[in-house]
């Protein structure tokens, strides 16, 4: 009764960058051979593919820094090809970017999205996107990939999984079974990373959790909310938050990983100071600041940041995790972050919300009725240069086809003000640029959060 | 416009050119028309369309989705092409969305009824012309009363359906003349009359009388009428047409009806069929490529072993459930068995679905209700349909359409024969 085999799992993405994207799907099961060496796990993870003595080149190159605050632009050299930083990636949860199609993300200049671990964890399944050549191949992604380690959902989801000895259990919301994810089995000191012609690639055989072929792969945390203030326990297990993670490993992990886990986390700098120490202490390519994206205030948030970026090495890059607002990532570049994702583009796109240098339009809106002038007119998206915002407002009543539009005009702002901060850094005029994006957004200098201007003259940028 | 035939046997093959208001468009007969909502292609956009195969150069505008926006669309001007952002695209406006159900009972001798999203708009065919002003499509319908497709309608009420039918013609004929806006539009009279075949032939006689672009057979929708009657009707509708009009025909999209359409001398379809195969999940699999050996043709198809499989098993476990409506020219995505099925859609296929994702991967879109599962099948039914259409013009140009038409009709029949087990 099943199928007639057909071709092989692993349908390769085709190449679009010479032989980078040979290389990348090594991370994919069936091009083992292509990595070069052993392809099995026990050989890396003793450290045979890494060991040798060559140091892997560092995940970052600062190529400008910001005169004035602590903004810089450079390279994350990944297999998947180098991606522009600072970066904002587009998430994409279940393994598909919203509506909008892998060429589609590609052709908007994207070179690095998120897939989602527990989301994936669920369905289809870690087994399954591994037989399908992983998570590259069954979203035909031919970029890099981040999948982040479960800790936001352990946030949002708190009540469908919980910590226990072997890892963070989830209950499915989809079947009502469980499936675990990334387990504190021995399989938890050991990296699923090997050092691969000149990046960091994923282990072609990585342990459970499987992240599926990610190209950067993130520490699982017990996470709580930062709102949370003191211990929050359950179950006779602590769950706290460090402030900053490895962004990845080729180390065991230290034990004095563990005695941070039952520390109050929430927002307390004393603890995160220490939680920075111990972490920078280790060697790992980069670090991501974390779970500051609970809808804390203003002002403990940026503050936070900047503590962060204070202690963390310069030449390895930060990944601030769950920021995405304009505002946001604007003010966090200048603190020192190089990458952010968010969910918030796509689902304010499915909402009826354009992003626009002054905030943002809800097309919805009767208002938009006649309005046949694109979202953005200096935006060049497939969206704006072909339809206005009259066509939008009616378009979406009835029509998915208008959430695609919006998605695809809110990554491309997204990926636009990214690439217009990088110029700025490499043509040290950060600043100024500050200043125009500020004046855009809010008008006059009364108009700004009090809580930007302090964190911008904290890294030495004045509106004046 | 102008139909050229190029005289085969077994169907009109030929090219309607001189399209749009350049003139340079032409589609080719017997072909299809790009079916949108609102004015897009349904769940595309223009990246994702344009990576569709063989889209056709006229895309049908349905005017329930547009009569709402009749003012934004006078107050801009520059028409609808324009206005949902295919300005080169060439635009037929139907009077009906052939997705859309269209309650019975709610014509009258001065207006006719359309169903939109906010409800039942009344139009008359002043207001119609007006709002014709306002699209500026190159082809439109003529409003009509089409309300006969329930079965059983009767003589008198497809008498009615003539008359009113004729009495709009000629108004909108006038307005027409007298506007300077629709100079470059054509307009296609609507052949009526239910299923009473003197109607239908006085319906075909008094429209070819009046000097109308093309004709619109009319009422056809739907299977309340019985298949035959409703093939012998059409075959004597379109012989009593001008050879050099085009035929369109509404609500009919299944292949093997449209082949049965095609050898009666009808030209040009929709192609909401690929929507509705989208809408319930599936993808269109059904083998058209008639190899030389006919006998030998359908179990050789990838896509026909699957349409074996439709319904073969019953499968206890299975959560999502098939849309009844679905044909035997497709499968069912969302079914488990294709989780780990790793294959594309339809072997062979060139769409962008099948070159770079696996039937598991849309499986996957579709059962985590994503957005995307709609983006993809999209693609890859449009594709196939469209190419179904070349299929029949290669046909038609070798003499094989007997062969096609055996073919289709052999998958329907084996699809429909596994579908309902012990009937
Ligand atoms: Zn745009
Ligand atoms: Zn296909």
């Amino acid at each position: 009764m099943s199928p007639p085999p057909r071709r092989g799992p692993a349908r390769r993405p085709k190449p679009q960058h010479g032989g980078r994207v040979a290389l990348v799907t090594t991370a994919s099961g069936g091009d083992a051979a292509a990595a070069g060496s052993a392809g099995h796990v026990g050989e890396r993870e003793d450290g045979g593919a890494q060991g040798g003595g060559a140091e892997p080149a560092p995940l970052l190159r600062v190529t400008a820094e910001c005169g004035r605050s602590r903004a810089r632009a450079g390279e994350l050299r990944l297999p998947h090809g180098p991606v522009p930083c600072p970066v904002f990636m587009p998430v994409g949860t279940r393994g598909t970017a919203k509506g909008v199609t892998a060429a589609q993300l590609a052709a908007l200049g994207c070179r690095i999205c998120l897939g989602n671990t527990y989301h994936l964890g669920t369905r289809p399944g870690p087994e399954l996107v591994q037989r399908a050549g992983g998570l590259h191949g069954f979203m035909d992604w031919p970029h890099n990939l981040l999948t982040d380690s479960g800790g936001f959902q352990m946030v949002s989801l708190a009540e469908l999984s919980e910590v226990t000895e072997e890892g963070v259990r989830f209950r499915s919301p989809t079947a009502g079974r469980r499936c675990c994810s990334a387990p504190r089995s021995p399989w938890r000191s050991r990296t699923p990373w090997v050092r691969e012609g000149g990046g960091w690639c994923l282990n072609p055989q990585p342990p459970v959790p499987s992240p599926a072929g990610a190209d950067i792969v993130m520490q699982l945390d017990d996470v709580v909310s930062s709102t949370t203030t003191g211990p929050r326990v359950r179950g006779g297990h602590a769950q706290v938050r460090p402030l900053a993670r490895p962004l990845h490993r080729r180390q065991p992990p230290p034990r004095a990983a563990e005695p941070l886990r039952h520390r109050p986390g929430g927002l307390d700098p004393a603890l995160r100071t220490q939680c920075l120490e111990a972490m920078t202490l280790r060697d790992v390519p980069g670090f991501a600041i974390g779970g500051l994206s609970g809808g804390e205030e203003k002002d403990r948030f940026w503050r936070m940041v900047k503590l962060s970026t204070d202690r963390l090495p310069r030449d390895k890059p930060r990944y601030l995790m769950g920021v995405g607002y304009a505002t946001d990532l604007v003010v966090c570049v200048a603190l020192g972050c190089d990458m952010f994702d968010c969910v918030f583009p796509t689902r304010t796109a499915r909402f009826g919300s354009a992003l626009v240098p002054w905030g943002s339009l809800q097309l919805k809106n009767e208002r938009f009725a006649r309005d046949f002038r694109p979202i953005d007119e200096s935006c060049r998206c497939p969206t704006c240069r072909r339809h206005s915002r009259a066509y939008l407002h009616a378009l979406i009543r009835s029509e998915t086809a208008a959430l695609h539009h919006l998605t695809v005009h809110n990554i491309a702002y997204q990926l636009n003000l990214m690439g217009s901060i990088r110029e700025s850094i490499l043509a040290q005029r950060f600043p100024e640029f500050v200043r125009g994006f500020l004046g855009a957004m809010y008008g006059p200098r009364e108009r700004v959060p009090p809580w930007v201007l302090e964190a911008l003259a904290a890294v030495g940028i004045t509106l004046d | 416009m102008k139909v050229k035939l190029c005289g085969a046997s077994g169907g009109r093959l030929g090219v309607l050119a001189g399209l749009g208001r350049s003139g340079a468009a032409a589609l080719p007969l017997p072909g299809c028309l790009l079916y949108t909502r609102t004015g897009s292609a349904p769940h595309l956009t223009r990246d994702t369309l344009q990576a569709v195969g063989g889209v056709p150069a006229v895309a049908q505008l349905t005017l329930p989705t547009v009569a709402e926006l009749h003012e934004v669309l006078q107050e801009y001007k520059e028409g609808a092409a324009k206005f949902i952002g295919m300005p080169d695209a060439v635009l037929y406006c139907s009077l009906h969305d052939p997705v859309t159900p269209c309650p019975s009972g709610y014509n009258t001798n001065k207006t006719v009824s359309l169903w939109g999203n906010s409800g039942r708009m009344e139009m008359t065919a002043s207001k119609f012309m007006d709002i014709q002003r306002a699209i500026q499509p190159d082809w439109f319908q003529c409003i009509s009363d089409g309300d006969t497709i329930s079965g059983e309608v009767g003589r008198k009420r497809a008498k009615k359906s003539v008359d009113r039918s004729l009495s709009f013609l000629d108004i909108c004929l006038q307005l027409l003349e007298e506007s300077p806006e629709l100079q470059g539009s054509v307009m296609f009279g609507a052949i009526e009359g239910g299923d009473i075949l003197e109607e239908r032939l006085r319906s075909a006689r008094e429209t070819a009388k009046r000097p109308v672009g093309g004709f619109l057979l009319d009422g056809f929708q739907g299977c309340a009428m019985a298949k035959e009657t409703k093939l012998k009707l059409i075959a004597s509708v379109t012989a009593e047409l001008p050879e050099d009009k085009p035929r369109i025909i509404h609500g009919v999209g299944k292949p093997d009806e449209v082949l049965e359409c095609i050898e009666r001398g009808v030209d040009i379809f929709e192609s909401f069929f690929p929507f509705q195969v989208t809408e319930r999940g599936c993808a269109l699999v059904f083998s058209y490529d008639c190899p030389p050996d006919p006998e030998a043709a359908v179990l050789k198809q990838n896509g026909a072993q699957d349409l074996e499989k439709n319904g073969a098993e019953d499968d206890q476990d299975e959560i999502s459930k098939a849309d009844p409506e679905m044909t035997p020219f497709e499968i069912f995505l969302k079914d488990k068995r294709y989780e780990d099925d790793f294959g594309p859609l339809l072997e062979g296929c060139t769409c962008y679905c099948c070159q770079r994702h696996t039937r598991a991967y849309v499986h996957h879109l579709l059962v985590t209700n994503e957005l995307l599962a709609g983006v993809l099948l999209m693609m890859h039914n449009f594709q196939h349909y469209f190419s179904f259409f070349s299929a029949i013009r290669d046909a038609l140009r070798d003499s094989k359409l007997d062969q096609l038409k055996k073919l289709v009709c052999r998958q329907a029949l084996q699809g429909s024969a596994n579908a309902k087990p012990g009937q």
